[in-house]
């Protein structure tokens, strides 16, 4: 049993050498392995910068506040100690790395986030299977990372990396964004397996209601404008999708 | 002056990386940086003269003819001006240099026959192994100034090829060496290959027949092992018509506190419908100066393909050359060229087309990082008559931080109407996403930045055979080591 603890975080993106700006204000949140939280907010809330600033991208600064996994404040470790320590972030835009294949990608990442290469029988298998169900075409495993793949390809892509790598915590920024219905279902069926096979945490970021009808949070919160500004259960949800964040704006 | 205000910058920038990172010191080792004893090189004479080409070309009882060329491209070396173009080769001291060291009585057969010492940094550079796994089919090991050891495989040798040191084919083969030696390069061609004309000892010679394919690499390998030394080979390849040789060189040199100068010329005749394939992994130590010229004559239908790859050495300037003097002859570079700290790599390629219906094609990928200088120079040259001719040229460089430096010349001359050229540029930066990215699946820094250095060199890696392609990715990795500031 894991817990990733944030507390009063304030955090300001760094535009150039001179200038930054403060986008969190002050985020109090708790998650506990096998729960699954949704941070929902209108575009421009912080919600991303949350993600990011949990994974350690260079571009965040920590003003003040804490990031604790198991009690022990992951701000001061580096991108990659952070995801060795079970912390994964599936992006909202993956980055095309030319020349390096995905299966060169996975095994590498497998081997670094283990410690050691995963044998090696076992491992093109369990690839095999994880691609089969996110209907991907294996001849995806030869090319290279993300490149000429569709928004789609990618979304499916981070899944697969999900499943394969086991982390502690899954961050999911806007995994739903540009997928269609077809591939929504596809995506969220990954999620939910990361999330019983391996008793994950799951923090669902999104704007949109629509994948709740896949991926079942039990805690939802509302993020305006740098901080939480309501939370509850499923309820909340539906809520939001008849009502959307007027309410919230400008209280 | 301005280069000079820029290195300082970049200096004081490493410095600051070096100070915030103790543990970088010493970053990037170098793995062949050791030196054995060296009497032979303490013994050298320094400096260039008329009685130092006289008792190099005695002490190898050479032929009049030889003598005499070696005497005219002296002249021409010290008349011609040292190049201004390029990098700085103002520090190059020809008068502390020493131009011929003999470490050995005789040629080895057996690698047991050589001295222990020289036997063991071959060991070590893991060349005898090599050759007990057949991957490679005859062996030539040249160490300072003359081959030392040298191998073929049995079979070949019955069906004709050459594949001698060029001393030794000086001597067992006159003929058709007086036949090809210096034409494919003049001796006044540049300053560097003057020098060379003058001074060369050692190298390879390869003679390929009619319709013979030599199916695994032929390999030699260079080893400076004297401070100050001038390791001059020449190679000379004849691939007959319709026959096939691929031939690999690599090279490496102790870490010493002053420079050694490397500055080979390779000549190589492609037949009619003949195809050479010719790989470097030159990886000297970063105080040798590599100024080599490398050129191919290639008659019709011949294919000649240079795969180039510079990851060490403190100056590099090396434009393999094609000049396709034969209807539908095929020129082909896949140049890599790595530069650290205090590295300048000028390399590039040349493409002549003389003939019609001939076709070219430079692809050269170059990597600068830690304030080192990347440039591709190139030449794509048709000349009039060499209508229907076709050249690509991709040229890649990838900046992995802000203190490197890379620049790319492509020169074009086409004096004919129906051409068809094609040139593209390129020039990226290791962005901080891409980092992010693999940092975030769990690679360190340095894991994740020799990842994304490999992905950008892998289409010239893919060509190389797999053992090489793999010490490429090494060289890199190793290259890469402490990259991270």
């Amino acid at each position: 049993m894991s817990t990733l603890e944030i507390k009063d975080l304030h955090v300001s993106v760094i535009l150039d050498d001179e200038n930054s700006k403060p986008i969190l204000k002050g985020v109090n949140l708790t998650i506990n392995s096998g729960e699954i939280h949704a941070i929902m907010g209108p575009n421009g809330s912080g919600k991303s910068t949350l993600a990011s600033t949990i994974a350690g991208h260079p571009k965040y600064r920590v003003d003040s506040g804490e990031i604790l996994l198991d009690g022990e404040d992951v701000t001061e470790m580096s991108v990659d100690e952070r995801a060795r320590a079970g912390l994964f972030l599936a992006m909202q835009y993956p980055v095309e790395i030319p020349g390096v294949t995905m299966s060169n990608f996975l095994r590498s990442a497998k081997t670094a986030i283990d410690g050691e290469a995963p044998s090696l029988r076992t491992w093109t298998k369990d690839v095999k299977e994880a691609m089969g169900e996110l209907k991907i075409d294996p001849d995806f495993i030869a090319r290279n990372v993300n490149e000429g793949f569709s928004g789609g390809e990618k979304k499916r892509h981070e899944i697969l990396q999900l499943e394969l790598l086991k982390p502690k915590f899954g961050i999911l920024d806007e995994t739903d964004s540009g997928l269609d219905v077809d591939a929504l279902k596809i995506v969220s069926e990954g999620v939910n397996r990361a999330h019983q096979n391996n008793d994950m945490g799951v923090l669902l970021i999104t704007h949109y209601t629509r994948i709740l009808r896949y991926i079942k949070p039990e805690f939802v919160h509302v993020f305006v404008d740098g901080h939480m500004v309501d939370q509850g259960g499923p309820e909340l949800a539906d809520r939001l999708e008849e009502e959307g964040y007027v309410s919230y704006i400008g209280k | 002056m301005t280069e000079q205000v820029e290195r300082n910058a970049n200096n004081t920038v490493i410095s600051e990386i070096l100070e915030a990172n103790p543990e970088l010191e010493g970053i990037g080792t170098y793995e062949y940086g050791w030196a054995d004893s060296d009497i032979a090189g303490q013994t050298a004479k320094r400096g260039l003269n008329e009685d130092v080409v006289r008792d190099i070309s005695s002490k190898k009882n050479e032929p009049e003819w030889m003598l005499n060329m070696r005497l005219k491209a002296l002249k021409f070396f010290d008349r011609k001006p040292m190049p201004t173009w390029g990098t700085d080769l103002s520090e190059i001291d020809f008068d502390n240099i020493k131009y011929f060291v003999r470490s050995t009585e005789g040629q080895a057969k057996t690698w047991e026959d050589l001295p222990e010492d020289i036997r063991n940094t071959y060991e070590k550079l893991g060349i005898p192994e090599a050759e007990r796994e057949r991957l490679v089919a005859g062996v030539a090991a040249q160490y300072e100034s003359e081959v030392v050891y040298h191998q073929i495989r049995e079979d070949l040798e019955q069906q004709g090829v050459i594949f001698v040191d060029t001393d030794t084919a000086l001597k067992e083969h006159e003929e058709i060496f007086r036949e090809y030696f210096g034409t494919v390069i003049p001796t006044g061609d540049n300053k560097f290959a003057a020098l060379n004309t003058a001074v060369w000892s050692g190298g390879s010679f390869i003679y390929v027949p009619k319709g013979v394919h030599v199916d695994i690499p032929l390999q030699a390998y260079f080893r400076i092992n004297t401070e100050n030394m001038g390791q001059f080979e020449r190679t000379l390849i004849i691939a007959d018509e319709g026959s096939y040789v691929h031939y690999i060189e690599g090279c490496t040199a102790p870490i010493y506190k002053s420079d050694s100068l490397h500055s080979a010329v390779v000549e190589i005749v492609v037949k009619k419908n003949a195809r050479v394939r010719y790989t470097t992994i030159q990886n000297w130590s970063n105080n040798v100066y590599n100024l080599v010229t490398k050129r191919t004559l290639c008659e019709e239908g011949g294919t000649m393909e240079w795969v180039d790859g510079n990851i060490g050495s403190k100056v590099t300037q090396k434009y393999p050359a094609v000049y396709m003097v034969g209807e539908h002859a095929k020129g082909e570079t896949l140049s890599i060229a790595f530069a650290g700290e205090g590295q300048h790599q000028d390399t590039g390629s040349k493409m002549v087309h003389i003939a019609p219906h001939t076709s070219s094609s430079i692809v050269s990928k170059s990597i600068a990082r830690n304030g080192g200088r990347a440039a591709y120079r190139g030449l794509v040259q048709v000349r009039e008559g060499a209508h229907h001719s076709k050249s690509s040229v991709v040229c890649d460089a990838l900046l992995v931080d802000t203190v490197s430096r890379s620049d790319t010349y492509p020169y074009v001359d086409v004096r004919e109407d129906d051409v068809t050229m094609g040139h593209e540029a390129t020039v990226s930066r290791v962005s901080e996403e891409q980092l992010f990215y693999l940092m975030q699946r769990g690679l360190t820094e340095e894991e994740a930045m020799a990842m994304i250095v490999r992905g950008f060199v892998e289409p010239i890696a893919r060509e190389l055979p797999m053992e090489y392609a793999l010490e490429l990715n090494r060289l890199i990795e190793l290259q890469m080591e402490g990259s991270v500031g």
